[in-house]
């Protein structure tokens, strides 16, 4: 067998029937196997687009998601992708494609070390030296990729590996002897965390992307109605929790809603589950869930105390340390009804008046208006991905999410660029699902050229660009903090996004109005067809935040309720002592 | 804050080309200060033992040990504590002697910090010594004013005592 069939039977080996890929000198020999194998393909127009379609893919449906680019340039565009993946803990292969052996180190024409780039970026990384590595090394990159902790690993495939020849032995092993994930919880630190819960009067429950990659949703529900606590989620923890449910909080943060800011603060028991602790989840450490006692379930150990002191610290996969916990509190519960019920009262009466304002009528659009357009036009199966910047956190901030999967969004990275090209790979991942992208006209801009693959590979995902001809998010900081001096952030009056989609073939329509967006964006679903939907938006919109190194108790900007009460909201000044201290 | 203190990191790793790269890049991305490396092979077919010297207080050594863990390639990591560990490090010091008397001096005194000359010319002399660091580092000084020409350290190695791991 040669080395190009052995990656692709390996592929196919591990359940792959989709890579997104972009050919070249170096990987010609693969492609060569792959015009005869039934393994689909897709071209993308930049190597870029198929890292993120593969990250969509993977996002959208749980499973490792492929990419290919050739080697030099192609692995180096790819790179954006492998390493967005990597913050957000995406199970991606990124297979680029080398110049032979002999040329190694040479400056070869399109050579680059690619093992060293994308060393920092990926769970892990190997080089094909010999054709018969191919299957193990295939077999360990999904096994890691997709065990643990989840994330990318990219193989580096030298042209002369490809071609040779070696013979296939179908019992190989794989020896991975130090990769050990935990999977299951310490029980003595499961009855500690369960006593701490049981004795709290104030808890919280912080989600992150962990709880959706570990399937515990259903777990992190039953956990939340057992003691009665109410859940926030960080932007990657988007979609773990039910965002109608009367204990839902909403997004933590720098842009979170400010009941889920405000009752962090007064909690005097976090639960956090599956969660790095980012700086834009935490605001100031320091100031961060001050009268709280911490329990962090994990399955990465690395992140216990990486950025936050942790009191409790649980290491394991958080499906099964859910369950062990449920069990373990349900038994200690017996015959003891809690009490937290004044808290779950107190925080309802709290949110019914911080519920944010979602309708209004003015021209230009205001961006909750289009999103609760959205909202209204689509199931909650529906994927959506965001782009970067204002159009992530409005949507992360003002668009209710149900089920896991379905809001994808480059949180860690921050990558413009990343919701067209993962809209992508979530609709061919799961064509039955209403796919819709919702980006900015400048994140868009940067991968404006895979309308093509839409268009050729008849991709229907709805592309709504949310349109006010600046970078949102750096224009707000500058009005904010940088005294309105709006240094290159104004993007001019080009491109008509409406004509560029057409020049692609695709249905290009505008949003101007109130009412438009959901008429719309119904009939371009209906239509099947790919389609962009321009949607002109109020570029002096700002979403009230946290300024960068302050506690997220400190949000600056009016914060537009839906209902205005007379007075003060019922916020009590948390004890600043801890109670059973 | 903790105190800040100097820690020595065991690590078994495979021995594959890029290892070093992995865990050097790895305190290099992350901030961590690494005083000092060695690697060579080890006890185990296909692995090779790093020792890591690196300055930080407890957290910053905990996060040293769980991000090496973390890397595929590392099998297992130690931190060796002072008094559980012995460390050695080998020096070669090339100095400039043409008298005789010069000559007889540094032999001296190597003998006393026992060394061994293991390299003559007419206008040199060099010294090799074992031991802990800061032995080496008071030859060296003794040394000094004989003029040394070049010194070449290997950094220190360590191995926990008795049966511990």
């Amino acid at each position: 067998m040669k080395g190009s069939e052995a990656i692709i039977k390996s592929l196919k080996d591990q359940g792959v029937d989709i890579v997104f890929g972009y050919p070249g000198g170096v990987l010609l020999p693969l492609y060569d196997v792959l015009y005869d194998s039934d393994l689909k393909h897709i071209l993308v127009r930049h190597e870029q687009c198929a890292a993120h379609a593969a990250d969509g893919y993977a996002r959208a449906s749980g499973k490792v998601g492929v990419c290919i680019g050739t080697s030099g340039p192609g692995a180096t565009n790819l790179v954006t992708g492998i390493a967005t993946a990597h913050m957000d803990s995406s199970p991606i292969l990124a297979i680029a494609g080398q110049v032979g052996t002999a040329l190694i180190g040479r400056d070869a024409f399109q050579e680059v070390d690619t093992l060293g780039l994308t060393m920092p970026i990926t769970k892990h990384n190997f080089q094909a030296m010999q054709a018969d590595e191919i299957p193990g090394m295939i077999k360990s990159a999904f096994y890691i990729a997709s065990t643990g902790r989840q994330g990318p690993v990219a193989i580096d495939l030298p042209k002369d590996v490809q071609e040779q020849e070696f013979e296939y032995k179908a019992d190989f092993q794989i020896d991975l002897p130090g990769y050990k994930p935990t999977r299951k919880g310490h029980p003595g630190q499961i009855k500690k965390a369960s006593n701490l819960i049981l004795k709290s009067k104030k808890p919280v429950i912080l989600a992150g992307g962990g709880v959706i990659l570990s399937e515990s949703s259903y777990e992190l529900l039953e956990l939340s109605k057992l003691i009665k606590a109410p859940v926030t989620t960080t932007l990657m923890g988007k979609g773990s929790f039910p965002e109608d449910d009367p204990l839902s909080l909403g997004m933590l943060g720098m842009h979170g809603r400010k009941v889920a800011n405000l009752v962090v603060d007064e909690c005097d028991c976090l639960i956090v589950i599956g969660c790095r602790f980012s700086d834009r989840t935490t605001g100031k450490v320091d100031e961060f869930a001050p009268n709280a006692k911490i329990i962090h379930i994990d399955v990465d150990p690395a992140e216990i105390g990486k950025n936050v002191d942790i009191d409790i610290p649980i290491v394991g996969d958080a499906k099964i340390v859910l369950t062990s916990l449920i069990k373990t509190i349900g038994k200690l519960k017996e015959g003891n009804p809690g009490s937290t019920k004044e808290w779950a009262d107190y925080i309802s009466d709290f949110k019914i008046n911080c519920i944010p304002r979602l309708s209004f009528d003015d021209v230009p659009l205001k961006p909750q208006q289009v999103i609760k357009e959205i909202r209204d036009s689509i199931d909650y199966d529906a994927i959506v991905t965001t782009d970067v910047g204002q159009n992530q956190m409005w949507m992360a901030h003002y668009f209710t999410s149900k089920i896991p999967r379905t809001f994808l969004s480059s949180g860690g990275l921050g990558t413009m660029g990343f919701g067209f090209p993962a809209a992508m790979g979530a609709k061919v991942a799961l064509p039955e699902n209403d796919v819709v992208a919702v980006c900015g006209d400048g994140g868009f801009l940067m991968v404006c050229q895979d309308l093509a693959t839409i268009r050729e590979y008849d991709i229907p995902v709805v592309v709504c660009v949310l349109n006010n001809r600046y970078l949102g998010m750096v224009a707000q900081w500058q009005k904010l903090f940088y005294d309105e001096r709006m240094s290159h952030t104004h993007l001019g009056e080009v491109p008509d996004f409406v004509k560029l989609a057409e020049a692609f073939g695709v249905r290009g329509e505008r949003v101007e109005k109130p009412g438009e967006m959901k008429e719309t964006l119904q009939s371009a679903l209906k239509s099947g067809e790919p389609t962009l939907i321009d949607v002109i938006i109020d570029p002096d919109e700002i979403l009230p935040m946290v300024p960068p190194g302050c506690g997220i108790t400190e949000i600056v900007g009016e914060y537009k309720v839906e209902r205005e009460v007379p007075g003060e909201i019922p916020y009590r000044t948390p004890h600043k002592e801890k109670e059973w201290e | 804050m903790d105190e800040q203190r100097s820690h020595v990191i065991s690590a078994l790793v495979l021995n594959k080309p890029g290892v070093l790269q992995r865990v050097a890049g790895l305190f290099t991305r992350r901030g961590f200060n690494i005083d000092n490396i060695t690697v060579g092979t080890s006890e185990q077919e296909n692995m090779a033992r790093m020792t890591i010297i690196s300055r930080g207080d407890e957290k910053v050594l905990e996060q040293i040990i769980k991000q090496l863990n973390k890397l595929i390639d590392v099998v297992k990591v130690r931190d060796l504590t002072p008094e559980n560990t012995v460390k050695r490090e080998l020096c070669l010091i090339k100095i400039h002697a043409t008298s005789e008397k010069k000559r007889s001096e540094v032999i001296q005194y190597a003998n006393i910090f026992r060394g061994r000359i293991i390299d003559v010319s007419p206008e040199t002399l060099t010294v090799e010594i074992t031991g802990a660091p800061d032995k080496i580092e008071a030859l060296i000084d003794l040394l000094r004013i004989f003029g040394i020409k070049q010194i070449a350290r290997t950094g220190p190695t360590a191995i926990s005592r008795g049966t511990l791991d």
